[in-house]
């Protein structure tokens, strides 16, 4: 199973994924303070970012199916939130400053980790400063986030194999059973690690 | 619950990100000058498992699905310090990696969710456990304190988003809050079935102190003050400018009943609701709060009869399951 999907492309080659992590990473930084920090922008800013944005997806060479479909994930959540400003004096300008905004910052974080890999990322974040026990937490997450998600996906084929049927007022019991021993392999499988770690060195 | 980029203003963003830091920084210094390098790993991978966690779709009524926050659940197995720090790894690998909440909201999304919720959720669980002192005492004071803790999360954020003038309060509190007084009733029931599991299989967590793992803390009082302190800072700051608006609903019903007869004008010449910008919004935020004290009481109970169906569910299925071994998942 791929459990890729969300920076699938964060490993392929263009012009983008060249640059170094930091400099993409701080350009995101500026794009997303120049689209959120000014109350009320000018048109032409949002304009301009809009525009650089697209230029820059041309660039990267992600498919553009692939862009709108992670956008129109989030897309929802952004209008359910925004349209709770409907509900107030001057609502409906606040409401579609607020989509724009936030619209502007995903396309940017969906660039960034779609045109970056997360090592490097991390790499960015050690290099300034942030504690290393913090980044190494980060680190173990994202490499074993795809081994419990497989290993999920093994207990509930296990179980589905198993039994006939779909019982409704059972699945939360089921589910929460797998959510339980989930836990349970990751204290286990941390032991390993730990002591495969420390024969290696690390404390 | 996720803030997304955009609808937060500069003074919010710089005031809830450095409550966060705070927080982070004295649980990494727990962590450092406390605990053994052990954790580290141990760490890591419980943010992944709650990572994946938080994918796991549980079905509600036609089609609509939700899934845990994991915040009462992670600091009940871990520790209350512990689960800040997997939160908040958590919450900025979602935001980079998913795009889920903003980069630069990052900084109230850490703090609602992974220290009002933890810390308000594990003071809950503490309080009641403390309480309801029979073996199953911690899945009652779990199970309420997930709901609390789903609930006081969606009001720090409620009150972020209209200290930044993006949705009013009275109109953002109903709405937020009501719906996670009701998304809170499925975290309860979610942490007390996953902790029954856990409990099940391990029996030992059951009967351990702090949940196993976590380490006895050395000055219990100065972690009280400290995250005490961060978190009446952060109620101070987004909610209780709005909060004290609630008695708006009761005077609209003091002057209805007569209550203020010597006012300098007589109700039936200035309409009672006249300093309302949108009528009856203003009370539908004191109903909003009387349904989450009503709703709180409710909780408690259900969490009660929960724990002690699941605590004698769980003790009947061990006895057969040691006859049945082929039965276990």
């Amino acid at each position: 199973m791929r459990h890729d999907y969300w920076d699938r492309y964060s490993r392929i080659d263009s012009p983008v994924h060249r640059q170094p992590a930091a400099i993409k990473a701080a350009f995101a930084l500026v794009m997303i303070l120049i689209t959120v920090i000014p109350p009320h922008p000018p048109i032409f800013i949002f304009a301009g970012v809009a525009a650089l944005l697209l230029a820059l997806i041309a660039a990267s060479r992600i498919p553009v199916l692939f862009f709108l479909k992670r956008l129109l994930f989030f897309e929802p959540f952004i209008l359910t939130v925004a349209a709770l400003a409907l509900f107030q004096p001057g609502g409906f300008p606040k409401f579609l400053t607020l989509v724009v905004k936030s619209t502007l910052s995903l396309v940017t974080v969906i660039l960034l980790s779609n045109t970056t890999p997360f090592h490097e990322l991390l790499r960015v974040l050690r290099r300034v400063h942030v504690p290393s026990v913090f980044v190494t937490m980060m680190a173990l997450m994202y490499r074993y986030i795809f081994v419990l998600a497989d290993e999920t996906q093994r207990m509930r084929r296990a179980r589905q194999s198993r039994t006939f049927g779909k019982r409704r007022e059972g699945t939360w019991v089921f589910l929460s059973r797998i959510v339980g021993q989930l836990f349970l392999r990751s204290t286990e499988r941390a032991e390993r690690i730990y002591a495969a770690m420390s024969a290696r060195g690390w404390k | 619950m996720h803030i997304p980029d955009g609808f937060l203003d500069p003074k919010t963003l710089v005031a809830a990100s450095a409550l966060s830091v705070a927080g982070l920084g004295r649980a990494l210094w727990v962590l450092r000058t406390r605990m053994s390098s052990r954790k580290v790993p141990l760490m890591g991978l419980a943010a992944a498992f709650l990572f994946v966690a938080q994918m796991i779709n549980f079905p509600v009524v036609g089609g609509t699905s939700g899934h845990l926050l994991g915040a009462v659940l992670v600091s009940v197995l871990l520790g209350p310090s512990e689960a800040i720090l997997v939160m908040s790894v958590v919450l900025i690998a979602q935001a980079f990696l998913f795009a889920d909440g903003g980069v630069l909201a990052l900084g109230a999304n850490v703090f609602n969710m992974g220290i009002a919720a933890v810390l308000g959720g594990y003071f809950f669980y503490r309080l009641v456990a403390a309480v309801v002192r029979t073996e199953y005492g911690k899945l009652v004071g779990a199970a309420f304190g997930a709901w609390a803790s789903t609930v006081l999360a969606s009001i720090c954020c409620t009150g972020e988003l209209a200290w930044s003038g993006t949705v009013a309060w009275s109109v953002g509190f109903p709405a937020m809050t009501g719906i996670h007084m009701l998304i809170g009733i499925g975290e309860a029931l979610i942490t007390a079935l996953v902790l029954t599991a856990v409990y099940r299989a391990r029996p030992s967590l059951m009967s351990a102190k702090d949940g196993g793992t976590a380490e006895p803390s050395a000055k219990p009082f100065a972690g009280l003050l400290i995250y005490g302190g961060l978190i009446t800072l952060g109620l101070v700051l987004f909610v209780l400018p709005f909060a004290s608006k609630w008695p708006d609903g009761l005077e609209k019903i003091a002057a209805v009943v007569g209550f203020d007869a010597k006012a300098v004008s007589p109700p039936f010449v200035s309409s009672p609701l006249a300093d309302y910008r949108v009528p009856g919004v203003g009370s539908l935020s004191a109903a909003t709060a009387l349904a989450g004290i009503i709703g709180a009481v409710l909780v408690f109970t259900v969490s009660f009869i929960l724990a002690r169906a699941l605590h004698r569910k769980s003790s009947e299925d061990g006895a057969g399951r040691r006859r049945r071994p082929g039965s276990r998942i």
